[in-house]
């Protein structure tokens, strides 16, 4: 019924969704819009593991890992996410051997899509870095004084008190991140990885509708962010305590 | 929680007369100094710069050109259309502003159907991707515009520019907001009981003080804008970015891609590690958060 | 007024304490002996070290020269454990401190099933008992961005309390309270005085001192400059800097 409706609607306006009755080109959308929520979906989760194994050792006694973390921090921080993807994708690959693919050619050992990966995490997982430190610094030293006061050892103390805390504090800043690590999966189109805008470009070059696929295209990441927002928002719900405001 | 946090906020030299402070659970920024961290980073680059292009020169194969003559003969190019991204962000950055102020002050106006339309606005070109917008701009603008007879061209970088103010403008429409919200309500009270006109008073009272407050956050705006020109590569206008790739390609010579490549991020980092530094410090100033 | 009930043992016995912040003298040859079941009322201007003093004996400020025992040991040796000396020591700020993301139940739970780890149905059971005591049955699953400062500070009096501690530290207490909300803390302070709870009070609240001490240390300028019983202290001080600083608060 849908395809039907856009269908007459290229026919009589000539507003042509082709994406929404023709199989070949949804196929494509498709595929795009789920390669895009993996990358999403996989970044997200690296890059939180990164920020905490980041922010670990950021607070431990050495040194010279306090001074990585922090350089990583700022490098990721204050260059350009496209430059730091065609660093990986063009640079470091080519650093890498390729493996055979098993029909007689050579591949690249990691793929477009998991440079894409490992880029953003990086990326995602600098931000998050800060972001975990600025909440754990922002739970008050007054209430880990009482806890101290009343024999919490320092794996309690942080276990029991300070992370339950720091994770509320930091959620807003958090969500931000993780939007816009959303946002960022884009520049994976790129170094030609078939995410949702790659997708998008070859039917609108093929089907000549840019006009048509290009309020698709924003509205599909306006929903993907929303659905992001709606989960975050969720969350920060459930873990909200009465009568208290970060 | 906010009783709390008002306690004794008498000023002393005492120690004791501070409130007592637990020694923090983890080590204040690990590093003492900025400059330090800074310069740290930029050793460390540099070190690792050095170390590729030796490794380059050490393998290449066959050997040719000496790895360094041939980045000295591309970095003078490199750093022009690095340069040329500083100008898409400057101008960018000014289109932006200009827009998102005006949208940021119609977020808080007192017509209904206007604040919720410039909310509307702001929230969806906030919440696009950077790089769908500009293929919007690129895609969807004309390459001439008429008005009065007057034929204005669009030319690609015009639209480029275009095509980046508008997460811009969005995201200063959001900060202007913000910072006019963080007003105490009384300074409306106080400047409507002395007879100021609303427009008097958002533009004599309230955006003076919440100026202050949205210069922290507007510069990190404009440090994560200069980073984001280099998306123009990816729609066709030659930057650092495409200057870079360009020379590679000349070159075919895959061992100088990392050093090349390190040359370019160095640019961008030498040009906004100082910028996120002054804003952590005006934050700290002026007590905001970005 | 003095010998409300009997007076065992020392409990608290500081000596010779030295306790310098860089090069500002903080406490300067404090001495101090709190026996069990005693009310000790530390009294004296802001920055003459009463705090401090609290936080060197439960160990969270550590003493540059001097003494301090607690029931037996002592509390500056590096080789004590500090936990076994905390749960010794129970401690109550001016600023509540209360962990915000546990409601008031769970906030007199926690350290016992934590730190002592105790049977979960048992430490239920006696926090129930010791917010009832506080006078705050009506508020276990509350939390503490709901309760009143004084509701709060109560909450705080229990979570000390669950620890079975020897000695009851009361860091201005009282301080950040408005004056109706003061009255029900200070009530439950003196219950527990009146129990035979050992407890070292620092505090403004004079009349409170007078009525409830059983002796109390005036301090100035990191000296203890005289101490007394209540009775002789407010009415007939020695020095001429006690009379001073009662003159001006009394």
């Amino acid at each position: 019924m849908i395809a039907a409706f856009f269908e007459r609607l290229n026919e009589t306006s000539g507003l042509n969704f082709s994406v929404f009755y023709d199989a070949f080109d949804q196929s494509r959308f498709l595929t795009g819009l789920w390669t895009t929520t993996y990358i999403c979906v996989v970044s997200i989760i690296a890059s939180l593991a990164l920020g905490l194994l980041g922010t670990w050792v950021a607070g431990s006694q050495s040194r010279l890992g306090r001074l990585l973390v922090r350089g990583y921090v700022q490098f990721f921080r204050n260059t350009p996410p496209l430059v730091q993807l065609s660093f990986f994708y063009f640079a470091v690959a080519s650093l890498l051997p390729t493996v055979s693919d098993g029909f007689g050619g050579q591949s690249p050992l990691v793929s477009g899509t998991g440079w894409a990966i490992v880029a953003f995490s990086l990326f995602a997982g600098a931000f998050n870095v800060e972001i975990f430190r600025a909440g754990i610094e922002a739970v008050p030293s007054t209430t880990v004084e009482a806890a101290e006061s009343l024999g919490y050892t320092r794996l309690q103390l942080y276990i029991h008190v300070v992370l339950p805390l720091a994770f509320r504090i930091c959620l807003p800043a958090l969500n931000n991140n993780l939007i816009n690590l959303v946002k960022t999966t884009t520049l994976a189109y790129a170094i030609g990885v078939p995410e949702l805008l790659y997708a998008a470009s070859q039917i609108w070059s093929e089907v000549f509708n840019v006009r048509e696929m290009m309020n698709v295209l924003l509205v599909t990441y306006v929903a993907l962010v929303a659905v992001l927002v709606w989960v975050m928002g969720r969350w920060e719900r459930a873990l909200r305590i009465p009568g208290y405001s970060t | 929680m906010s009783k709390a946090a008002t306690h004794s906020k008498a000023s002393t030299d005492l120690p004791v007369l501070l409130p007592f402070r637990a020694p923090a659970p983890i080590s204040p920024s690990g590093l003492a100094s900025p400059m330090l961290l800074g310069g740290a980073t930029l050793a460390a680059f540099a070190i690792l710069f050095g170390a590729s292009l030796a490794l380059a020169q050490v393998t290449a194969r066959p050997p040719g050109e000496s790895a360094v003559t041939v980045l000295l003969r591309w970095a003078p190019l490199i750093f022009q259309g690095f340069l040329f991204n500083i100008l898409i962000s400057f101008l960018s950055m000014a289109l932006g502003s200009a827009v998102g102020v005006l949208v940021g002050i119609a977020q808080v106006s007192l017509v209904a159907p206007v604040r919720k339309l410039a909310w509307g606005l702001t929230q969806f070109f906030r919440n696009a991707p950077w790089l769908v917008l500009l293929f919007y701009a690129m895609f969807l603008l004309p390459f001439e515009f008429r008005v009065f007879g007057l034929t204005i061209a669009f030319p690609a970088w015009v639209k480029a520019i275009i095509g980046l103010a508008l997460p811009v403008a969005a995201n200063v429409s959001e900060i202007v907001r913000g910072g006019i919200r963080s007003i105490p309500s009384g300074q409306w009270e106080s400047a409507e009981a002395l007879a100021f006109t609303r427009r008097q008073t958002m533009w004599m009272i309230i955006l003076p003080q919440a100026f202050k407050r949205m210069i922290p956050p507007w510069m990190n705006l404009y440090a994560i804008l200069t980073m984001a020109t280099t998306l123009i590569s990816v729609v066709g206008i030659q930057d650092g970015l495409t200057i870079t790739r360009a020379a590679l390609v000349a070159e075919s010579r895959p061992e100088l891609m990392i050093p090349m490549y390190l040359l370019l991020l160095l640019m961008f980092f030498a040009y906004c590690y100082p910028i996120a530094r002054a804003t952590l410090a005006l934050e700290r100033r002026f007590n905001v958060k970005a | 007024m003095a010998s409300r009930h009997e007076l065992g043992e020392p409990v608290v016995v500081v000596e010779g304490v030295e306790k310098s912040f860089g090069a500002l003298k903080v406490l300067k040859d404090v001495a101090l002996t709190v026996r069990r079941g005693e009310t000790v009322c530390i009294i004296g201007p802001s920055g003459s070290g009463k705090s401090t003093l609290l936080r060197c004996i439960n160990g969270l400020v550590p003493i540059s020269k001097g003494s301090i025992k607690l029931a037996g040991r002592e509390v500056n040796d590096k080789n004590l454990d500090k936990l076994s000396l905390r749960r010794d020591v129970g401690i109550v700020f001016q600023q509540y401190n209360l962990f915000p993301h546990k409601n008031a139940l769970q906030n007199v739970m926690m350290a016992p099933i934590h730190v002592l780890k105790q049977d979960k149905a048992e430490v239920e059971a006696r926090a129930r008992k010791l917010l009832a005591k506080v006078g705050l049955s009506d508020k276990l699953s509350t939390y503490p961005g709901e309760l009143s400062g004084g509701q709060q500070q109560r909450v705080a009096i229990a979570r000390s309390l669950a620890m079975n501690p020897k000695v009851m530290l009361f860091d201005e207490v009282t301080a950040a309270l408005d004056p109706e909300t003061k009255k029900e803390v200070l009530v439950t302070i003196q219950d527990l005085a009146a129990e035979g709870m050992t407890c070292i009070l620092v505090t403004h609240e004079m009349g409170f001192a007078r009525e409830v001490a059983d002796h109390v240390y005036f301090t100035d300028g990191g000296l203890i400059v005289e101490h007394a019983a209540p009775a002789e202290l407010f009415g007939n001080p020695r020095e001429e800097r006690t009379k001073a600083f009662l003159d001006k608060v009394l």
